[in-house]
């Protein structure tokens, strides 16, 4: 019960924003201690302690460090740090509170797999966090951290902010990589892999912020330590939960892996006054809407998918019993619409034409065979495109017609939405 | 300064954006690499938008094809080839604003600015978009005004917040 914060335990402390304050709160011991290891060793921690990605598909952080070959070619790390997915705020607060927490984590990783430059990739948006991050990055600079000899042991590492200027397709690996280049953010084929051709033809690691926030501690108390932390051995180590939506304090809430949404519930104090709880979404607009007959289910990535949705960013996105799921899910909609890069067929019509049969049916115009429609269009999206922008677009549009279907059919009697319209969602929506 | 008699050309980036730019080659292996950024930097530079006199200037500093740049310019939500307000407001209208009460605050603007979305008050002072998630959702509703985050909003604080703005 007396879970003591990790990823989260400087947020509010304002004087770990220079590197001298981070380091009065215990910091870079970690990557002191890194150094002292072989590059290799630092990978077999990483792998150890299960750390999986956290920015939505769950990949074993050390097993893709594992995967840079042993070249002479220039390597880099790119820290993911475009957060865009709806409902996630979490590697934001990180950056603004603890920015050191990240350059830690990155020159870590960047020590394991030998890349002498870290390109952090943030989203144009993230104004803020950018300053906060440069003006940190640039201390540490002075403090000897970055630059020709990190920390003393002759290992040469620059670290730069790239800016991103409005593009969801940019957070996934291969957009983003086409995007650092100075390109528009259109997902590679993969293969070849970017640990193999990355970031400017060379091998290159991608990790999400939270992810390399959570290397140093893992170096400093070891991968076992972490590995204890959280529900199995498949779901390891904290995690930070995004809560918003109608609870009473949205906010980010840290858990060990495997929070229910009573957990969460308990620390957001609960739902707004008044509200039961309907529906939520446990990762963000790309995974499935769940009932709220699930609060009890662990909210790790094994757990999630088996209740058929997504542990994702950890974007839990709270509905109360006022809420019009087909309404919702036509605001997702329109947001897949427009963040398509338009280069896969399945992906940039059927966005376009999930959005418009979604506003049909909000509009009271849908007819009896929607539902029927809606599942064979993403039955024709799913796994058909470069890149998973379209299967995050089914997640929202099959949960509604296939858990929810009576949402569906109460807009089809003619007078539209039965919901109070109470100009919540943007005028454009109604 | 060009020397008196040398036309200058229609497609000169101005001395400064062009220093910025050059302050970042040594931390990129292309100059390709440079486009966003210099993108950034001749928006900065233009008031917030990028004319077309804008986005030639940047092709030829980086040696870029100008469809390239347009191509790019036309891909991302933060460029923009018209005019905006002095001050850029973008309101968050993805689902956990919404939820919220997003669409209040964009009528809210609406009436009190007296223009749509996209279009720029007659005093050029400001302009304002509806936008997708900006990463604070426990601000939620919220907007973005030039570089900064509000919220959670109510119609008034908004109001407050559009009323300040010189």
């Amino acid at each position: 019960m007396a879970y003591e914060p990790i990823l989260t335990r400087n947020v509010g402390k304002p004087e770990v924003l220079t590197v001298a304050g981070y380091r009065a709160a215990g910091g870079y011991a970690a990557l002191a201690k890194a150094v002292g290891m072989e590059p290799g060793e630092v990978t077999e921690e990483v792998k150890t302690s299960g750390l999986r990605g956290r920015g939505g598909a769950g990949f074993p952080a050390g097993l893709k460090w594992g995967f840079i070959p042993r070249t002479d070619k220039p390597k880099y790390l790119v820290c993911n740090a475009d957060e865009s997915e709806p409902g996630t705020f979490k590697d934001r607060v990180l950056m603004e509170n603890d920015p050191h927490q990240l350059i830690e984590g990155c020159a870590i990783c960047c020590y394991a797999v030998g890349a002498n430059t870290c390109y952090i990739y943030i989203r144009g948006e993230y104004v803020e966090p950018a300053d906060i991050l440069e003006r940190a990055i640039r201390d540490a600079y002075e403090a000897g951290v970055l630059g020709d000899n990190m920390l003393g042991s002759g290992f040469k590492l620059d670290m730069r902010i790239h800016r991103g200027a409005g593009a969801y397709i940019c957070g996934e690996e291969t957009g983003m990589l086409e995007s650092l280049e100075g390109r528009r953010g259109q997902p590679r084929v993969k293969p070849p892999f970017p640990a193999v051709v990355g970031a400017f033809g060379c091998p290159t690691v991608i990790n999400n912020v939270e992810t390399l926030c959570n290397v140093p501690h893992i170096i400093e108390r070891g991968g076992d330590w972490f590995r204890a932390i959280g529900t199995d051995e498949r779901n390891t180590g904290p995690k930070l939960y995004c809560v918003s939506g109608h609870v009473a304090r949205p906010g980010v809430y840290e858990f060990p892996i495997g929070a229910t949404l009573d957990d969460v519930l308990g620390s957001a104090g609960g739902m707004l006054e008044g509200r039961q709880l309907k529906a939520f979404i446990p990762g963000g607009a790309s995974a499935p809407i769940l009932a709220a007959e699930h609060r009890g289910v662990p909210m790790d990535f094994d757990s999630m998918a088996g209740v058929g949705s997504m542990l994702g960013s950890a974007a839990v996105i709270v509905m109360d019993d006022t809420t019009c799921l087909v309404r919702s899910v036509s605001r997702l909609a329109k947001f897949f619409q427009h963040e398509s890069c338009g280069q896969c067929t399945p992906c940039r019509e059927g966005t376009n034409w999930a959005a418009m049969v979604l506003a049909r049916l909000e509009a009271g115009q849908g007819t009896t065979a929607d539902r029927e429609l809606i599942l064979r269009m993403t039955n024709n999206m799913s796994g058909t495109a470069l890149c998973p922008l379209a299967d995050a677009a089914v997640g929202p549009l099959r949960s509604l017609a296939s858990s929810f279907p009576d949402e569906i059919e109460a807009h089809l009697g003619g007078d539209g939405c039965p919901y109070p319209v109470r100009r919540y969602f943007s005028g454009e929506a109604g | 300064m060009a020397e008196p008699g040398m036309a200058q050309s229609a497609t000169a980036l101005p001395e400064e954006v062009r220093a910025a730019i050059d302050a970042l080659r040594p931390g990129y292996p292309t100059t390709e690499a440079l486009l966003l950024p210099a993108l950034h930097l001749a928006q900065e530079h233009w008031d917030g938008w990028l004319p077309d006199e804008a986005i030639l200037a940047v092709a030829e500093e980086l040696e870029l094809p100008p469809a390239r740049v347009y191509g790019v310019v036309t891909f991302y939500d933060l460029y923009h080839q018209r005019p905006v307000g002095r001050h850029r407001i973008r309101v968050c209208s993805n689902l956990s604003c919404a939820l919220r009460g997003a669409g209040e605050i964009l009528e809210t603007l609406r009436r009190e600015l007296g223009v749509d979305e996209d279009e720029v008050t007659p005093d050029g002072r400001c302009s304002y978009v509806h936008f997708e998630c900006l990463g604070a959702c426990e601000q939620a509703p919220m907007m973005m005004v030039d570089g900064e985050y509000h919220g959670p909003l109510t119609p008034d604080s908004a109001r407050r917040i559009v009323e300040e703005l010189d």
